[in-house]
């Protein structure tokens, strides 16, 4: 039982990274935007935190200053696939590169550094008296409690908004959304925008909570992990908490393997998210080959008002 | 290589494209315009210098004076011989892999995953002379050709199956590989394939003189800088001048027409990736064996990404791969003699991702033209 | 006591560039009536009603709105001044639910709890129970059939508090039951005050829906009659009008061997729509066939099984004495069958390529065009070069990319291309779409050509005057279906018309 719930408490502080990622993701791509650059804007929002939180020694002007970086970041690439209708693709492709790119060179003399403190825990009143469970919210913290928060905010403004009405219906019909006076530019835009802030908001937890150091390249494909999870979730932010958390422990079972005297090669065990995901993949492609995949329709189309006058 | 944009029967007074908040009214506003064709050299070459320019605040913000810097990169880069060498012999690994991305990138497969295909190619290569040690050089230098080329083969196919038979997309297949033939490559040098009397340093032993490419001379360019012209001459004839090669250019323009033609694309994806891997693989196959002569720990410093980047720079034309390939070259040349100056060599990342954002806005700025907003 | 005029468009132009598709258009409507706007496609009656809804700004003329003059610059400054429109596409968002499309758009009130959407379900209830337009309010849209779906739409509009409703051929997708049930909801619309206002071709319905009808012809307005002074006849002919150009002179041709003959074809669309059912046609050497019909009666669908694009269910289809057994684009042209494809740059030219290119599309596989695997590039510019001069195809050279040439001219290349192949049955789907006078001439002596060297041509085209100009002989298709056959010399506008409204010769409906 110990040990659930020891594999509990590790599959979310490797999921919630993740779970940030995903639904930032989830936010952009349901107003209709690839999102592919999570990686780079993940490594962006550790460094910036590790370098804000190294030098000013103030949590919350880390998240601050990731938040400035992530949504500027986010700026640019609304400019790009909304204003300049620029290949998508690609230009997640350049927001992963350049993330990387940059975050290792401003990151490069904070390397290895520890950092001065950690992310507060929060205890929810009365929660620790529940048997079983309770141990497992004592060891939570602030961020991660803002990350159920964030799922079911995130869940009643999508289905129980009018705002969220909107994102649903410029994700799925921009003309449609157009014609009934919804400004499907703007919104793009403002969903890029917190959706990137989530995103870096992600590479941030990784560095505050989940493995306190910066290192270049850290997040090793994390980025590109809650891509794939945006789609087993099928754009919907309470499934992807239960996927983020699937992963999550998968990343951590490696680790777990080895506690238990295994003697397969950690490497091994390490390439197990990425064979995952692959192979879900796969099968939800196989089973959904004549349904719907529950993503938005008009995912990866920019949209430009028709000009006849 | 855009989807088209869907155009929506809104009048433009609601606010255009651009003034898209009704608050602020901006002097001017951007009209799209798709009959405007502009392909203009200078774009590209703006996109590069407005990288420089970017990537040089990042470098002043950092407490440097961005042109010494820059200064230093070309020196080190084209400066000397040594230099020119060490460019060209960092272009072969770029070039093939870049050709190996162009081609996918033709039909529009997305393949990033040319760093792992690359990896695998390098780990089948050096496979060949862990375990048949004792081969004539004119046996096992082919005999790792085709291992490399095979291996980077097959992990494009594990790419494109996904791909053709299951619609996974091949962005997220390909790079989930990356990571998993790094994992491997790591697994054989730290592990089985270490050499014994290395001082613990993750590589094999050397590759003897019968396992290494043939080098120019007594400098350290080898015999995958042939490789790689003979494979672009390849390419660019392919693409002009044979069927197979209209076929692919038919796919890359209009899919849908490709099909009135009669042409079946799904068969088409398969064949390009494997060639795509291949390439790869060859470029890990004749860096082990023509440059660091061992399977290392951290082999390619990004190879396979930076591959990317000169495919987009060259608009996947052969003449314009090797000409990026070389700038590319020389600028992970360049980024390493900037250490000497106390920067990180990641530098030369930074700059590489800067040219793309600024190469892809770009492709599509010369659609729009300026408008005044009356 | 004279009726309040409630629409009142008085001298409407509107010009798309060069061409005009209303000139000095005068239209009216009154509270409490249907009022059915008749014409072919292209008459301009789509472009009229678009103005009303805010789509497009007139170029020129007055609109008055319930008495008031107004311009109307978006659609939802006409939702504001109560001109709701049905488009003939659905504005519809698939994904949400019914009661989610009518309040899109609503700014008021952030939060949407269950209270909310309930009072709203009630509202939207309210309004569909007493106009009879029943939907499941809480479905999403895209389990709803296309009946509901523009129930959806009219409530769309009442919720929008619209007094003036116009429907974009409303019928076009409704089955005849729907179609009835629709026609009973607008008569109650109509005892409401509200003005109907609905564009159509089919004459059928008009005289069973409309109070008043007003005709329109190439982007004039020809005349306005009340019901009970006409007759589906009558109408029919200012529909299409009297003039009838010259017939072409073409030799009588005696009628040759049959090149294809199609067996009781079903197709299958996306969706599982039954896109074909039970056709059969024949088309012998030497003759133009012409298909005409309205759009979205299965035409496309027949060009895609014909030339190996989409698989058929059931049925036979033997071509030049062979049985087809797959659909394979292949090994239709290889057998000599030619597709002249409805959109020419979506399927039928690669925009981005050259001349050259885009005239090997078929044939590159052939001897003559490659060897080996190689192009054959010298023989193939000139072959490329003799082509373009054949064909007049107005181009720098050859190199330079087809989406820089005009429609015409990338038409001719097309053109080129096919007959090039010496194909012996080409199906031309909406060949003239979108060409100028002179193109058009150039591409009907292209078919007219190819029909007298023996060659056969199925020529599929929503243009009456095309289509009788040319054939030999005229099928009708109508829900998927050959309904009517005439040789050259029976066709005339009038029956065609009918047929193509779903209409045989005595006047009943077909099938």
């Amino acid at each position: 039982m110990d040990m659930l719930i020891q594999i509990i408490v590790a599959a979310v502080g490797s999921g919630t990274p993740l779970l940030f990622a995903t639904l930032g993701g989830i936010l952009i791509e349901r107003s209709g935007i690839i999102q592919l650059g999570a990686e780079g804007l993940m490594l962006m929002g550790a460094v910036v935190a590790c370098m804000t939180y190294l030098n000013t020694g103030s949590l919350g002007l880390a998240l601050l200053a990731v938040f400035a970086v992530s949504a500027i970041l986010g700026v640019i690439h609304g400019f790009l696939t909304v204003t300049l209708i620029s290949n998508q693709i690609v230009c997640g492709l350049a927001m992963t590169l350049f993330g990387a790119g940059l975050s290792a060179y401003l990151g490069k003399s904070y390397s290895g550094i520890p950092l001065p403190g950690s992310v507060p825990k929060w205890h929810m009143p009365g929660l620790e008296n529940i048997p079983l469970i309770g141990d497992l919210f004592a060891h939570l913290d602030v961020l991660t409690w803002f990350s159920f928060l964030l799922v079911i905010v995130m869940h009643l403004f999508i289905h129980r908004t009018s705002w969220g009405l909107h994102l649903r219906a410029i994700g799925d019909n921009p003309p449609t959304a157009d014609v009934m006076g919804i400004r499907v530019q703007a919104f793009r835009y403002g969903y890029i925008v917190v959706g990137s802030m989530l995103i870096g908001l992600a590479g941030a937890d990784m560095l505050l909570v989940y493995s306190p150091t910066w290192t270049e390249g850290m997040t090793s494909g994390r980025g590109w992990i809650a891509v794939a999870l945006i789609i087993f979730a099928r754009w919907n932010p309470v499934r992807a908490l239960v996927c983020a958390y699937f992963f999550g422990a998968l990343d951590t079972i490696g680790f777990r393997f080895q506690l238990l005297g295994s003697h397969i090669p950690s490497y091994f065990l390490k390439m197990i998210p990425y064979i995952v995901t692959i192979l879900v993949l796969m099968y939800l492609g196989w089973r959904n080959r004549n349904k719907p995949s529950g993503a938005p329709e008009a995912l990866g189309i920019p949209y430009i008002r028709e000009q006849r006058f | 290589m855009n989807k088209q944009p869907v155009t929506g029967e809104v009048p433009l007074n609601q606010g255009g494209a651009s003034s898209s908040s009704r608050f602020i009214r901006l002097p001017y506003r951007l009209e799209y315009d798709p009959s405007k064709r502009v392909n203009v050299w200078w774009i590209t070459i703006a996109s590069v210098l407005l990288a420089l320019i970017v990537c040089g605040i990042f470098i002043a913000a950092n407490g440097m004076n961005p042109f010494p810097v820059y200064k230093k990169l070309l020196s080190g880069a084209f400066g000397s011989s040594f230099g020119l060498t060490e460019t060209l012999v960092k272009s072969i690994p770029l070039l093939l892999c870049g050709l190996g991305v162009s081609i996918a990138y033709r039909i529009s497969v997305w393949n990033i995953g040319a760093e792992g295909q690359f990896a695998a190619g390098a780990i089948a290569a050096t496979a060949v002379t862990i375990y048949f040690p004792e081969l004539p050089i004119y046996i096992s230098i082919p005999l790792m050709m085709a291992f490399g080329v095979a291996a980077g083969a097959f992990w494009g196919l594990l790419t494109a199956i996904p791909r053709t038979y299951f619609q996974v997309n091949e962005l997220i297949t390909s790079l989930m590989l990356n990571y998993v033939a790094l994992l491997a490559l790591n697994y054989v040098v730290f592990g089985p394939w270490k050499d014994p009397k290395g001082f613990n340093f993750p590589g094999t032993p050397v590759f003897t003189a019968s396992q290494s490419l043939p080098v120019l001379g007594d400098s350290r360019l080898h015999l995958g800088l042939a490789f790689a012209i003979i494979v672009v001459v390849l390419y660019a004839f392919t693409i002009k001048y044979t069927r197979w090669g209209y076929e692919l250019r038919l796919i890359g323009a209009n899919a849908e027409a490709a099909k009135n033609a009669g042409i079946r694309i799904s068969r088409h994806i398969i064949i390009v990736m494997l060639i795509s891997g291949g390439l790869a693989g060859l470029a890990g196959m004749s860096e082990v064996s023509g440059v660091t002569h061992r399977l290392m720990y951290g082999i390619s410093p990004g190879y396979g990404y930076t591959a990317i980047i000169v495919a987009w720079l060259a608009k996947l034309n052969p003449v314009g791969l090797v000409v990026s390939s070389f700038l590319f070259g020389g600028l992970i040349v360049g980024g390493y003699s900037v250490q000497t100056l106390g920067l990180p060599s990641s530098i030369s990342n930074m700059l590489q991702g800067a040219i793309l954002f600024f190469l892809i806005a770009g492709d599509t700025i010369g659609k729009f033209r300026l408008k005044r907003n009356d | 006591m004279s009726p309040t005029i409630s629409v009142e468009m008085s001298q409407i132009c509107k010009q798309f560039g060069k061409v005009a598709a209303n000139d000095h258009v005068d239209f009216s409507a009154n509270a409490g009536e249907i009022h059915a706007l008749l014409g072919e496609n292209g008459a301009g009656k789509s472009t009229m009603m678009c103005m009303l809804s805010g789509v497009y700004r007139p170029t020129s003329g007055t609109i008055r709105l319930f008495g008031h003059s107004v311009k109307i610059r978006s659609p939802k400054e006409a939702a504001q001044l109560g001109v709701g429109m049905v488009f003939q596409n659905f504005r519809l968002v698939q994904t949400l639910t019914a009661s989610e499309n009518i309040v899109l758009g609503e700014k008021s009130s952030f939060w949407r709890g269950a209270k909310w959407m309930k009072e709203k379900q009630e509202e939207i209830r309210g309004i569909s129970e007493k106009f009879g337009l029943a939907f499941p309010v809480d479905r999403p849209i895209w389990q709803l059939s296309v009946g509901e779906q523009q129930r959806v739409e009219i409530v769309k509009t009442l919720y929008r508090g619209a007094g003036l409703i116009i429907l974009d051929e409303p019928t076009s997708v409704l089955t005849p039951g729907e179609a009835d049930q629709l026609f009973v909801t607008l008569e109650k619309l109509k005892a409401e005050g509200k003005t109907i206002i609905l564009t159509t071709h089919k004459l059928k319905e008009v005289m069973a829906a409309a109070d008043r009808i007003s005709v329109m012809r190439k982007g004039r307005m020809i005349r306005t009659v009340d019901k009970s002074d006409t007759s589906e006849r009558e109408l029919a002919q200012i529909m299409v009008g009297k003039e009838i150009s010259p017939p072409r002179a073409m030799a009588k041709r005696e009628k040759g061997k049959s090149l294809l003959s199609v067996q009781h074809l079903d197709v299958y669309a996306e969706h599982g729509r039954k896109a074909l059912d039970r056709l059969s046609l024949e088309v012998h050497q030497g003759e133009i066939v012409g298909v005409a019909g309205v759009a979205g009666n299965g035409q496309k669908e027949l060009a895609e099984v014909l030339s190996g694009l989409l698989p058929w269910k059931q049925g036979r289809v033997v071509f030049n004495g062979q049985e087809m057994r797959t659909a394979s684009v292949r090994h239709a042209i290889e057998s000599g069958i030619s597709h002249v494809p409805e959109n020419r740059m979506k399927s039928g030219l690669a925009g981005s390529l050259g001349i050259v290119d885009n005239l090997l599309f078929k044939s590159y596989r052939t001897k003559e065009r490659s060897w080996l695997g190689f192009l054959r590039i010298g023989r193939n510019r000139q072959w490329s070069q003799e082509l373009v001069e054949q064909f007049d195809v107005k181009t720098p050279d050859l190199d330079t990319p087809v989406q820089q040439l005009s429609g015409g001219n990338q038409q001719k290349l097309l053109f080129a291309r096919e007959i090039n192949r010496q194909p012996l049955l080409m199906i031309a789907v909406h060949p003239t779409q979108g060409l100028d006078i002179g193109a058009t001439e150039g591409v009907h002596r292209l078919l007219a050509n190819l029909r007298d060297s023996g060659k056969s041509v199925l020529l599929i085209s929503e243009d009456l005057d095309e289509v009788m100009q040319l054939s030999d002989r005229v099928l009708v298709i109508y829900n998927g279906a050959i309904i009517g056959e005439m040789s050259r010399e029976e066709a005339d506008r009038e029956r065609i018309g009918q047929y193509m409204a779903g209409l045989h010769d005595g006047g009943e409906e077909a099938v």
